[in-house]
């Protein structure tokens, strides 16, 4: 008889606690948003990574000639209008790379015909394999890099422009949530560096906002340039946690989430960091 | 061959002081750094950059595993007469990227 109440109180209590359970898990992400404090919420006055650099760091951003990304950028210039036998090259559909001027500020974007969310490393890709029949670049190849430095650079001076409408509301609250969840083994999300405490110092470096105004950029840390996958890889492993492969979703959604959260800065690619 | 810019004034007056500068794509790497499985990447260096006027040599640098990846050098040179800048970077390996520039002075 006790057995038969013990499981009858086990099967009410699961009965009204589950559901409790469960709906505590299913909290939307903007409800999981408006749960953080005010000072999390609130964005600071955007400030591109530009400020927090060395007046040396900055004049070699500023300088076309002796800023090392645009050897990329001339790299970018060769394959444009390079020819892969009977397919077009950029070239021949584009014309001239300034008529792209534009595209970098509004990606990521959401393609109806993929079905998800691409970056622009994803949109050039795409246009290589269902436009011009030729393989995928691998992410952060030379090759890729260089494409996005040439397409990146057409934007320069333009503002930031993504549109979070639509389809791409869902990658929007999932990009929020990954820059407020925090992760590894330190613990931290983006924004405990990158929103309470930009513009302090970590050691030796001052915090930016993580404004991703000028991807992709040059690090005199990398000696090379990097996109802004390799950037997050790098701030992961910061905080000791794993890195996601490049080009991965989660990646390209907290790309369109820091896109709308730097909007109406001016595009700077290629820029020069330290 | 390495993917070069270089800077040069196409016209200049005879006796002017010109700046010429030139940016190489090259890794520039030291020999001394280990890979994520502990293996030594090998060393991969430039060894040297010579500029000419026609025959004469103008600037000549000797590089070494220090120097930072892809060497920006600007020198300076006076315009004494017209004639074709030459540009040479010679990697560890002997392998030569050439470069030139026509330069005209002027009166």
């Amino acid at each position: 008889m006790t057995e038969r109440r013990a499981a009858l109180l086990l099967a009410v209590l699961s009965a009204v606690a589950l559901p409790l359970l469960c709906a505590a898990q299913l909290r939307t992400d903007a409800q999981v948003f408006e749960d953080l404090p005010a000072a999390a919420r609130e964005l600071p006055a955007a400030r591109s990574g530009y400020h927090y650099q060395s007046e040396e760091i900055q004049a070699l951003q500023d300088d076309d000639f002796a800023n090392p990304a645009m050897l990329w950028v001339d790299r970018g210039r060769v394959l444009w209008r390079q020819v892969a036998g009977s397919e077009p090259s950029c070239e021949q559909c584009h014309g001239e790379a300034q008529s792209l001027r534009g595209a970098a500020v509004r990606y990521p974007q959401y393609d109806a015909g993929v079905g998800r969310l691409l970056n622009l490393e994803g949109r050039i890709n795409q246009c290589r394999t269902e436009r011009q029949g030729l393989e995928a670049l691998a992410y952060e190849s030379d090759a890729l890099l260089s494409l996005t430095a040439l397409v990146s650079h057409q934007s320069r001076g333009l503002p930031i422009d993504v549109s979070i409408d639509g389809a791409a509301q869902a990658y929007f609250e999932e990009g929020r949530r990954y820059f407020y969840t925090r992760r590894g083994q330190m613990n931290l999300a983006c924004y405990h560096c990158h929103q309470l405490n930009a513009g302090r110092y970590l050691r030796g470096d001052r915090l930016s906002q993580g404004q991703a105004t000028g991807y992709p950029i040059y690090r005199l840390d990398w000696q090379t340039l990097g996109s802004l996958h390799r950037r997050l890889r790098f701030c992961n492993t910061g905080v000791r946690a794993e890195p996601f492969a490049f080009g991965d979703p989660a990646y390209v959604s907290l790309e369109l989430f820091l896109a709308w959260r730097a909007r109406g800065l001016p595009w700077e690619a290629p820029a020069v960091r330290r | 061959m390495l993917n070069a810019r270089i800077s040069v004034p196409a016209v200049a007056r005879r006796g002017e002081i010109l700046t010429i500068k030139t940016l190489v794509s090259h890794p520039m790497e030291t020999g001394f750094r280990r890979d994520a499985m502990n293996q030594r990447i090998p060393r991969n260096i430039l060894t040297e950059f010579v500029c000419r006027l026609d025959d004469e040599l103008v600037f000549r640098v000797d590089l070494h595993p220090a120097i930072s990846a892809n060497p920006y050098l600007a020198f300076h040179l006076r315009a004494t007469r017209s004639g074709t800048l030459w540009f040479l970077w010679r990697d560890q390996n002997g392998e030569v990227t050439t470069e030139r520039r026509e330069l005209q002075v002027n009166d």
